[in-house]
């Protein structure tokens, strides 16, 4: 692992990367996403946190498009998000995405999972990407796992793995869906440190999560979501120390004191 | 006692049904994987198609398929599969496309079975990495779907064995169509039963026991 030692207010934003313009979702009857209108910045790491059910998993998987929206626009580095078929999957390939429930290949090694995408994806020859893939995993510390199984591996690791198969594909933006919820309380740190890392070294990230010690420590600005809408956008230290709306003080009183 | 299989070519007629049940497992095989991605495809054509073909097709019992291949096809249309003076061969071939067409049915629904066991998940993070929707299929979803309906497919194999007999209504020379001509000129015709169904037992054991074993050897472990 290389260490970068770069505060992260060095890292002056430049430039929109994701940009949703009133986007708006339905389950049935359900109103999930309510006119969300968000920007992200090259290089920005955002945290969207709120309760359960306020639509933050959701917005998280419209921005490539595992769900789609009803109206509004979502926009990748300025290219607005396509139809299903080979222009969507190109532009998935840019965002990588980790999922609460890991979803590493059940039926492919772990070596086999961050080089598939490389393969079939990118085209690379099996030689780079096997490299590129030890590499990887030695970044996420789980090289000595390479030749297992998913099942055989912690749902730390495999949370790991997850990271660097999405890595593998040079995303431009990493999209993470609750990371840490599907694990048990001593492998949160592992992944979480794997992120902090990620985040030093300058990837663009979108963060859904409840471990609000990251959020505090890594995040260039924290999204609260309520009820499918963004009510309140702040610095960390700002939201956690002096909330502006009542929902995120009621909410913050709740996780912070007990 | 057993002198009235002497001048019968009993093995040569299992050998045929042999070849009728592996070359009609490979046809449905391949056509009943294609209907199955078809019923699972997210183009609305396709998967009425797939519907449609297989909720038909496996309610048309087998013998008016195969008897319709023959007169049908051949006898109406003129469709010979390249085998317009040789009758044998003519049969032949169209008795495996008939089987073919008949178990791709099954085939699908047991893959289809097997797709729906493999988690939502998965086909995600495929996409989330840029595969394309056939390669989801192809590389992460089919892979573990095939895997976990061994057993069930092994199901349709044994049947496909067994239905093969049926090819003998458009005089296709496999077993049952030998066992029928000597019934007609042999006295023992239990035995003659005897044999036959010793002979398909003997076929279709050993199916079942090692696409069992196979199954659980190949089993995704989640």
């Amino acid at each position: 692992m290389t260490e970068v030692s770069v505060a992260k207010e060095d890292l002056v934003p430049t430039g929109e990367l994701v940009v949703l313009k009133s986007v708006n979702k339905h389950f049935g009857a359900l109103h999930v996403l309510q006119d969300i209108d968000l920007t992200i910045a090259r290089g920005e790491v955002v945290v969207v946190i709120g309760p359960s059910g306020s639509g933050k998993s959701t917005l998280c998987r419209t921005i490539n498009r595992l769900e789609t929206v009803d109206s509004g626009s979502i926009a990748i580095d300025g290219k607005p998000l396509p139809q299903e078929g080979k222009e969507l999957a190109r532009l998935r390939a840019d965002v990588g995405m980790v999922f609460q429930s890991f979803n590493l290949f059940a039926h492919k090694t772990v070596l086999e999972n961050v080089v598939l995408g490389q393969i079939k994806v990118r085209k690379a020859d099996r030689k780079k990407a096997e490299e590129k893939a030890r590499t990887l995993l030695d970044r996420v510390g789980v090289s000595t796992q390479a030749d297992k199984y998913p099942a055989q591996l912690s749902g730390g690791q495999q949370q790991r793995v997850a990271i660097a198969r999405a890595l593998a594909m040079d995303p431009k933006v990493m999209l993470f869906d609750e990371p840490t919820s599907a694990l048990d309380p001593e492998m949160i740190n592992e992944v979480l440190e794997v992120m902090q890392q990620l985040a030093r070294d300058g990837m663009t990230m979108i963060v859904v999560t409840h471990e609000m010690g990251f959020a505090r420590s890594a995040a260039n600005r924290v999204v609260f979501m309520a009820d499918g809408r963004i009510v309140e956008e702040a610095a960390p230290d700002q939201f956690f120390s002096n909330p502006r709306s009542d929902r995120a003080k009621d909410f913050l009183s709740k996780i912070l004191h007990h | 006692m057993f002198d009235f299989l002497e001048g019968y070519d009993v093995l040569g007629a299992f050998w045929m049904t042999v070849k009728l049940t592996a070359l009609s497992a490979l046809g449905s095989l391949v056509w009943g994987t294609l209907l199955a991605a078809m019923r699972v495809s997210p183009v609305p054509l396709m998967r009425g198609f797939g519907t449609a073909y297989v909720n038909i097709v496996r309610n048309i019992p087998l013998t008016v398929i195969i008897v319709f291949s023959s007169l049908g096809l051949a006898d109406v249309f003129g469709m010979t599969l390249g085998a317009s003076d040789d009758f044998a061969a003519q049969g032949f071939r169209l008795a495996i496309l008939g089987l073919a067409a008949y178990h791709a049915a099954f085939v699908c629904e047991a893959i289809r079975s097997g797709i729906n066991t493999v988690p939502m998940g998965q086909a995600e993070a495929a996409r989330a990495i840029g595969l394309s929707f056939s390669q989801t299929l192809r590389l992460v979803v089919l892979p573990q779907a095939f895997r976990s309906v061994i057993g069930p497919l092994a199901n349709v194999l044994i049947a496909l064995t067994k239905n093969t007999t049926v090819a003998a209504a458009i005089g296709v020379a496999e077993a049952a169509y030998l066992m029928k001509k000597m019934i007609e000129n042999e006295a023992q015709t239990l035995l003659i039963g005897v044999v036959f169904a010793f002979g398909f037992v003997v076929l279709t054991l050993p199916t079942g026991l090692i696409l069992g074993w196979l199954g659980k050897r190949l089993a995704v472990k989640r």
